[in-house]
């Protein structure tokens, strides 16, 4: 089939799937629901295997144009490259894995239909996102995940204990990730301006040849994008929202918050690397971003004793990885992160919500521990999650980070000091995170301890899967040293994407990579050994929250970042509300209207005098209109 | 020469009744300038040599219709105590009103040019005879005519039928 | 034959405005509704006495003809205005005009 067909299929089967399960999907059985859903998205992955085959350079699906003007022109289509294709497999391949869980998960749940229907428009909207061929089609993705998001994590609205904070965390996902679609929109309109279309390949062959684009131009337009990518990835000043975000499902949070939505952000910045190359100070300020995010989250983690927020903190700080390597300029790198992270973290949110779904919704790590004896197969394919995200050595987490410390090293020793500091963090607070957990002993509630169990078949399939995988996803992109043949394979898969054979990025040498690796290598050893000592051994136990003193307690408390921002913004528009409600609503609006109304009543009671039924006025009127038609005939001269 | 003095006399006169007309507290009293008003209005016909409709208006306006009124106001017996009184402010913006409307009267007819087609006999014309006006009126007008009296049918029935005393019931 | 004087018009278009409003003057001063009715017929007649003055300045006899119909639907109005006064006079024992002012809003 052609390429054009394929895409059609693959954008139009998440939608019918969704809509299906939406008006159809109550009167469905749950099996047939959830079968649905997974089996629509299983085949979009085919479908994308099948381009992945099939597609070599950059095919533009044209569909049509939507409106034609002198200055500019803006087209429908699609833009089926090596970069759009990867990440299709990554969202259709994980999102099948995470529907299937879903399965599971969910079975108890009312809502089935309805979370299969969110899940599926998410996958459509993604898709939109990645496939696009312009800027637009990338806006209309873009919101379109974050409705989705917001539907999803205010899930269970209705909670009777917890529907109020769900539904809080929803709209703060929501006016967060607007602001930075703010800086999306201001992108497109600078964009229209300075190069009159917003198709990438136009774009990308328009900067190739000197273009007569100003660099404050440019340097305005990549701002604006990375305010965007901020917003949807979660970096300062927009990151707040995702550790809300925890408030939904769990396979919402393994989905959206781990592998796919908040990589949209840095997918943006990778397609637009052509303008992010021509202008070095935003890649700059996204270096420095990027380090201050991950070292503050990865502080913010190493105190958190909810399961999802620890891993929620954790995916600010990989994200914060990933803004470093586009502030690099290693963009392929980023997305071999955004990989490898796809694979770990979806593993580690799904076994984290196998371990809720056996610990009957409990979610506070220190009323657990040994469940190592419960949950074999969560517990091995954790501890997998876990090694591969610290970066333990030969794993696919290992080759991705040492990528990406390997540039900054070559770019800048200091600040790849700071951020060898954020990888120690990482690596200590989820081994916490895994002793803490599944080993030592239980430190529960006996009757939950009574009723614990694995996770049924459905559940652990796709951590096995994603557990293999994150094991040799590493092979994907290795360095120089090993396969010498097949190296960096997906540095030259990306080769070909508009823009980025203009990039010219050596990786560092031999020796230097083989050092770094060593460090990293190190580190990672040294503090599992730590923290088994640590937690297992010393048995030192996570505090209850009045105990925490000193910076334990800062971190405990995120660094205040949430009162800070409710101090600083917040507080003001309310502020602001309430002022407008007493003074400009009840002085100004209301006594206007009020008043114009009164008017009205009064002027019609004045009218009202003149029907008096009295003859004599009615005929004194008569001569009075007599004399003012005879003077306006008069006046008028003809 | 005399005509024209004549004319002019007659004139202040039929104002000078008119205003009696509507001044005049007494009803009959106003009744009768009216029928004066009318003497003096046929007179002036006269002047322009309308004759007929001279002896009309007297036939017909003073002769009838002012009977009527008459008889009208001595049934309801009326006289100068049970006249109703008009407040002060009623008789200052009638006046005004009616004083304004004189004066754009006067103002929208002055600068009219009174076109007289070639032919036209400027001076008394004969038009108000007997015989040219019933020329004109029993073959161009005869069909108003006719129908005239079908009004006059309507108004009598309408007259007595509402006029008439109700029976009474006998209960 | 009368001698041919040539008509003034201008005074006759003066005396019947006159006239008219003198009409129009009573009709919205006076209260006896029977002297109302002859103030309209004032009016009527000022009417009358213009459209005579100018049927002899142009020759025409059109207009003595309406005047001969204005004379005869005024006849008919007093006559049936005058019944509908008396069966009021019957209800309200009064001719003054402002009593009827039921219809005020």
């Amino acid at each position: 089939m052609r390429v054009e067909g394929l895409v059609f299929i693959l954008l139009a089967l998440p939608l019918l799937g969704g809509l299906i399960n939406g008006m159809l999907g109550k009167h469905l059985p749950k099996n047939i629901s959830g079968a649905l859903g997974t089996g629509v998205i299983f085949t979009c992955f085919l479908i994308v295997l099948t381009l992945f085959n099939k597609v070599n350079s950059p095919v533009q699906v044209d569909v049509f144009t939507l409106l034609k003007l002198d200055q500019f022109s803006i087209q429908i289509n699609f833009l089926i490259d090596h970069l759009s294709i990867w990440m299709a497999l990554i969202i259709t391949g994980i999102g099948t894995l995470i529907h299937l869980f879903s399965m599971g998960y969910m079975k108890d749940d009312e809502g089935y239909y309805k979370f299969f229907t969110y899940l599926n428009l998410f996958i459509f909207a993604m898709l939109l996102l990645v496939l696009g061929g312009n800027y637009l089609i990338l806006f209309f993705g873009w919101e379109g995940v974050g409705i989705c998001s917001f539907l999803l994590i205010g899930f269970h609205y209705s909670d009777p204990k917890k529907g109020i904070a769900n539904s809080l965390a929803a709209r703060k996902a929501f006016v967060m990730n607007r602001i930075g679609d703010a800086g999306l929109i201001f992108a497109i309109f600078m964009l229209l301006n300075a190069f009159g279309t917003l198709n990438f390949l136009e774009i990308a062959q328009t900067v190739e040849q000197m273009p007569t684009v100003s660099t404050v131009m440019f340097l305005g337009i990549t701002l604006c994008l990375f305010l965007a990518a901020t917003g949807k990835s979660a970096q300062i000043p927009l990151f707040t929202w995702l550790p809300d975000a925890m408030a939904g499902p769990t396979p919402v949070s393994a989905l959206i918050h781990a592998a796919t939505m908040v990589t949209a952000g840095i997918y943006l910045v990778a397609r637009s690397n052509f303008l992010f190359e021509m202008a070095p100070l935003t890649k700059d300020i996204m270096l420095y971003v990027g380090v201050a995010t991950s070292i503050a989250a990865a502080f913010m983690a190493l105190r958190q004793n909810d399961i999802k927020k620890v891993l929620a903190y954790s995916t600010v700080s990989q994200l914060g990885l990933m803004v470093v390597a586009l502030g690099l300029g290693a963009y392929s790198v980023a997305i071999f992160h955004v990989t490898t992270h796809a694979f770990f973290k979806a593993l580690l949110f799904l076994g984290s919500g196998s371990v809720i779904h056996g610990m009957h919704h409990e979610q506070d790590i220190r009323k657990m521990g040994g469940l190592r004896k419960i949950m074999p197969i969560t517990h091995w394919t954790f501890l997998i999650g876990t090694l591969a995200i610290s970066g333990f050595p030969l794993l696919s987490g290992f080759f991705s980070k040492d990528e990406i410390l390997g540039h900054l090293f070559s770019y800048n020793p200091l600040i790849y000091g700071l951020l060898m500091v954020s990888v120690a963090m990482t690596a200590i607070y989820m081994f916490r995170l895994y002793f803490l957990t599944f080993h030592g002993d239980y430190r529960g509630d006996k009757h939950t301890w009574d009723h614990a169990h694995e996770s049924p078949l459905n559940m652990t399939i796709p951590l096995m899967i994603l557990a293999v995988f994150s094991i040799f996803g590493g092979l994907l992109n290795l360095p120089g040293l090993f396969f010498h043949d097949s190296a960096h394979w997906l540095t030259g898969y990306l080769h070909s994407i508009p823009g980025m054979h203009l990039i010219e990025h050596a990786s560092p040498d031999m020796n230097t990579t083989l050092g770094l690796m060593g460090i990293a290598s190190l580190l990672s050893i040294g503090v599992l050994l730590w923290a088994f000592q640590n937690y297992v051994r010393k048995g030192s136990l996570a505090k209850g929250d009045e105990a925490l003193k000193g910076w334990e307690k800062v971190s405990n408390r995120k660094l205040y970042w949430d009162e800070m921002y409710h101090m600083l913004f917040v507080k003001p528009v309310e502020w602001l509300g309430v002022q407008t409600q007493n003074i400009v609503e009840e002085r100004g609006i209301k006594s206007g209207i009020d008043g114009f109304t009164n008017l009205i009543g009064r002027a019609g009671n004045l009218l009202r005098r003149l029907q008096n039924g009295s003859v004599s006025s009615y005929l004194s009127w008569m001569v009075i209109g007599m004399i003012l038609f005879v003077v306006f005939y008069l006046i008028k001269g003809n | 020469m005399i005509a024209t003095i004549l004319t002019q006399i007659l004139g202040a006169l039929t104002v000078a009744a008119a205003l009696m007309v509507v001044i005049s507290k007494h009803p009959v009293r106003s009744v009768l300038y009216l029928v004066v008003t009318f003497f003096f209005i046929s007179g002036l016909y006269i002047m322009m040599n309308a004759q007929f409709l001279a002896i009309v208006n007297l036939i017909v306006y003073a002769g009838a219709i002012m009977v009527l009124f008459l008889f009208v106001l001595m049934l309801l017996n009326l006289n100068k105590e049970s006249e109703p009184k008009t407040p002060t402010l009623s008789w200052i913006i009638a006046s005004i009103a009616a004083g304004t409307l004189f004066v754009v009267f006067i103002a929208a007819l002055k600068d009219i040019v009174l076109v007289s087609q070639p032919g036209d006999n400027v001076a008394l014309s004969n038009i108000g005879l007997v015989k040219n006006l019933g020329n004109t009126l029993f073959t161009k007008y005869v069909v108003p005519f006719e129908i005239s009296s079908i009004l006059f049918i309507s108004a009598m029935v309408g007259a007595i039928l509402l006029a008439k005393r109700e029976k009474q019931m006998i209960d | 034959m009368p001698q041919a004087t040539p008509i003034n018009v201008d005074f006759y278009v003066i005396l019947a405005t006159l006239l008219f409003v003198i009409g129009a003057f009573g009709v919205m001063i006076r209260r006896n509704m029977i002297v109302l009715l002859m103030c309209i017929e004032l009016m009527l007649n000022a009417v009358n006495l213009l459209m005579v003055t100018f049927s002899c300045y142009y020759n025409n006899a059109d207009a003595q003809i309406f005047v001969f119909f204005i004379i005869v639907v005024a006849a008919a109005e007093a006559t049936v205005g005058l019944s509908i006064l008396i069966l009021a006079y019957r209800q309200l024992r009064t001719i003054d005009i402002s009593i009827f002012n039921k219809l005020k809003g």
